[in-house]
This record gives C-alpha cells, structure tokens and sequence, in this order.
C-alpha cells in the first residue's frame, strides 16, 4: 500500500509545514509587543507597501470596475439595468473583488520583493550579520514588514474598492448613457456597513497573510540563486492560495447569515 | 578565554564538526587553517550561537555560551568580518559602520555615531567620501575595509575574520592582512581568523589551529609550523596535491 504511505508523507508534510509557518507567525507577534522596535523600518515598510504600491493597485481597480459594469450590464440590460449595474458593481468590488484582486497583486508585488530580499540577505550572510550585531532578524525584518502589510492593506483596499466603483461609474455613465447622479445614488443606497467592514478586515488578513509569507519563505530559503528563486517562486504561491482560501472562510464568517 | 570542548554538529548524513577542542588565549590572534568544506566558518559560528552544536561545550571567560541571559550583551563583545563583507545593501556605507552604534545597548546619538563611522573608515584606509555611497557602490576590496570597519566600529573585545582576503588581489589581500594586524595588536583584541591563505596565516597568527576530518589535528604557535611534523599540516601549508589530504583532480 505505497500509495497510503505516500499520502500518510504528504499529510505529515503539510501539517509540519502548518506548524512552522504557525510557530513563525507567533514568534512574530511576540516579538511585536517586546522592544526594541524598529520605527524607521516600520516606516519604510509602509511606504513600500502601501505608497508604491498604489498605482498597481488603482489600475487594477479602476479596469476590474469597468469591466464589470459592462458585463452586468450586457447580463442585466432586460431588466432593470439602470439600478442592477451599480449595485452589483459596488457589492462586487467591496465584498469580493476589491480586497482579492488587491491582495492577490499585493502577494505579486511585495511578497515575491519581501522573500527575495530576506532570501538574498540569508545567502549573502547578512542575517548571519544581524545576528552577530546584537539584533534579531525577526524583530528588524520580519515585525516591521507584517505590521504595515496587515495596517496598510486595508486602505489599499479601501482605495480600490472606490476606484473600482469610479471605474463601474465612468463606463456606465460614459459608454452606456446612465444618469450618473441615479447611479451614485443607488450604490450608497444598496452598500452596507458590514460589507465594507468585511472589505478593510479581508485586507488586514490578507496584508499580514502576504508579508508573512514572504519572510517566512525568504528566512528559510536555500542557498544560492536557485535558493532564492524557489523561495520567491514558493512565497507567491503560498500568499495567493492562502488569500483565496481566507478570503472563502471569512466571506462565510460574514455573509453566511 | 575562548575554549572548545569536544564540539559536534552535522547537517544530516554530514559530520562536519567531530570532537573539535580548541583554546585561544586572551588578547592573542588564533588561525584556523584546513581545506575548503573542513567546518572552518561553522567552528566560529558555533562560539556566536549562529549554529547550535550537537554535543560539547563553548565557553567564552568560563561562562558557556548556551547559557547567556543577555545575548545582547554577550554579543556585543564580538565583531566580526564575514568572507563576503555582509554589508546591508539598503544602508549607506556610514551606517553599515555604525549599525550597532545606531541601535540596542550600545546605541549612541546619530552625529556621535557618524563621526565614529567616519573615524573607523579612515582607520581601515578609506575616505569620508566613501559614507554615504552604498555598498553595491563599492569594489571587493572596499567592501571588505567596510565590513572590517564595522566589525571594529564598537571596539569589541573579540573580533573574527572570516577569510578577510578571498576574492581579493595579492596586493589588497596584502593591505587587508597588514590593517588586521595593526588593528588587532592596537585593540588587543582576541581574534580568530579562518583561512586557506598562508600569507595571511604568517602575517596575522600568534598560534596556528589545523581542522581535519572533524578534529584539530595540529595547533601551535606560527613559529613552529614549518618544523611540523604533522603530514597533513605539511601537505597543507606547501600546498602539495600529494599527501594524506584527498584532493579531486
């Protein structure tokens, strides 16, 4: 029965792999609450994250939105396309949209820059160098980098979610003749606080979840070039999967009732 | 003040480490010298708690090492120069000098911290204009009187170098092994260095350590080590291809 010992491996693997990227993560919440702390690296953290990452976000938002309006429209222009349009567009952005796409191009831009820095520093002895320096590379590396992602996403998000109805507003507005002071009226109308609260927490998650897995994979990576791009490679794929599997658990905390 | 008992440690199939006993005297300059692969690097990363022995004990002024209640201050007693510089990419040359000026116990305010980095830049042979370039900015050479500045920028106690003059010409190799000497003999620091190259040995060591197969198998004073009888210390420093060390050809 090699096939039962081979899924009894594959079982082991991955709650191992679970366990150590659960004892990372808590090793790096304890690390948060004690000092010293790195304000400048926390600085520069968000900036990368948050700031330079705008106008990818923005794009995707603002195309995403577009084109969405004009497929709910051409699905909806036998009915009530005026009202349907901008309320699926706002509860399609903010609900799902909104914080997957820009969480999923978070885990493009910053996880794979996150992993492949620390993986490079890791080869080049430059973690070894920290260490020796008196300063622990979770609290300088990893802290900083998790903190802003999980403070940060959620305005990326919130700024996405808009632009992505600006992007639903302009192409309805512009392209399919609706009267836009009815279109903005019906996507206040229609968006709930508890949509936009599951809006900001999904990227609070996804942030955390993003930069996570870029430390963790970039702090276990292997040696040399090829190290660093299987742990650049692994961090991307850990941080989407792990997004979009979130993303299901939390819409059901939300939405489910 | 720095002794090795009976260390271990392997990476899987791997014993790199098989009983290595060592002692370095206070305030004199150890080489350890031995073939590429031969657990060199991993004996000094050992005694800094960056790789956790298997078996044996380290003490550094009889207290052991795996036993420090503050590792920051148990580590800032020690600098040390890594065989690729480890410089930060994303700090300018001043603050890579004075990184542990800048932060932790030792942490001093930002223009007494520059000035010292300045003053240690000079010290290894480099210009203040060199400050506030990056490292990627630099030549190998540079990047090593960089990293030599930080590992001397809080005047520890302890310093290693490991290999100082790999990847360097014969001339900067010459400069590095001659700053090292000056600035250990300055400090009166205790110093272990690891390498393969015998100009640095016979320029930089009061005592000589050989790593084999896991163990020391010779270790003495510098002056002694051309009267070795040891045939694998021999084959080593004549650097023949004959000899009980197995070479690959």
């Amino acid at each position: 029965m090699s096939w039962i010992a081979a899924l009894g491996r594959a079982t082991l693997g991955l709650l191992a792999a679970i366990g150590r990227v659960a004892m990372f993560f808590g090793s790096a919440v304890t690390h948060l609450l004690r000092p010293p702390f790195y304000p400048r690296e926390l600085a520069l953290a968000l900036l990368n994250i948050g700031w330079l990452s705008l106008p990818v976000v923005g794009l995707t938002a603002i195309f995403t939105g577009g084109a969405l309006a004009l497929q709910i429209y051409a699905g909806g222009a036998r009915f009530n396309a005026e009202a349907v349009v901008p309320q699926i567009v706002a509860i399609g952005m903010v609900r799902e949209l909104g914080p997957v796409l820009v969480g999923l191009m978070i885990a493009a831009r910053v996880t794979s820059s996150i992993a492949a820095e620390i993986a490079t520093m890791k080869v080049t002895e430059q973690i070894d160098a920290l260490v020796t320096l008196s300063t622990h590379p979770m609290k300088y590396l990893t802290v900083p980098r998790v903190l802003a992602a999980t403070l940060v996403v959620p305005l990326l998000v919130a700024v996405g979610d808009v632009i992505g109805i600006f992007g639903g507003y302009a192409v309805a507005t512009g392209t399919l003749g609706f009267n836009a002071a009815a279109y903005i009226q019906n996507t206040v109308d229609f968006l709930q606080t508890r949509d936009i609260t599951s809006s900001l927490v999904k990227g609070a998650v996804f942030g955390c979840i993003a930069a996570l897995m870029g430390c963790y994979f970039g702090m276990n990576s292997g040696r040399g070039a090829q190290g660093v791009g299987r742990a650049t490679k692994g961090s991307v794929e850990a941080a989407a999967v792990l997004i979009l599997a979130a993303n299901f658990v939390l819409t059901g905390v939300f939405f489910s009732v | 003040m720095i002794t090795l008992d009976n260390i271990h440690k392997s990476f899987g199939d791997n014993h790199v480490l098989r009983g290595v006993d060592l002692h370095v005297a206070r305030g004199t300059s150890m080489v350890i010298i031995g073939g590429s692969g031969t657990g060199k690097s991993i004996a000094i990363k050992t005694i800094l708690g960056l790789v956790t022995p298997e078996k044996g004990t380290i003490t550094v002024d009889g207290q052991d090492v795996s036993q420090t209640g503050d590792r920051d201050a148990f580590l800032a007693r020690f600098g040390m120069l890594f065989q690729g510089a480890a410089l930060f990419d994303s700090l300018p040359v001043w603050q890579n000098v004075a990184f542990r000026l800048l932060r932790g116990s030792l942490a001093r305010p930002k223009a007494e911290a520059h000035e010292i980095a300045i003053e240690k830049l000079r010290r290894v042979g480099l210009t203040p204009d060199v400050a506030d370039r990056l490292p990627a900015e630099l030549s190998g050479g540079m990047q090593k009187r960089v990293g030599l500045a930080r590992a001397i920028a809080a005047e520890p106690e302890i310093i290693f170098f490991d290999e100082p003059t790999t990847g360097l010409d014969p001339i900067m190799a010459g400069v590095i092994n001659d700053l090292i000497r000056e600035i250990v003999t300055e400090m009166g620091a205790t110093t272990m260095t690891i390498t393969h190259d015998m100009t640095s040995v016979r320029t930089i060591a009061d005592n000589v350590a050989m790593l084999h197969g896991g163990k020391i198998r010779w270790t003495g004073p510098v002056a002694d080590i051309d009267a070795a009888t040891d045939p694998y210390v021999d084959q080593f420093i004549h650097g023949r291809a004959e000899g009980p060390i197995e070479t690959v050809r």
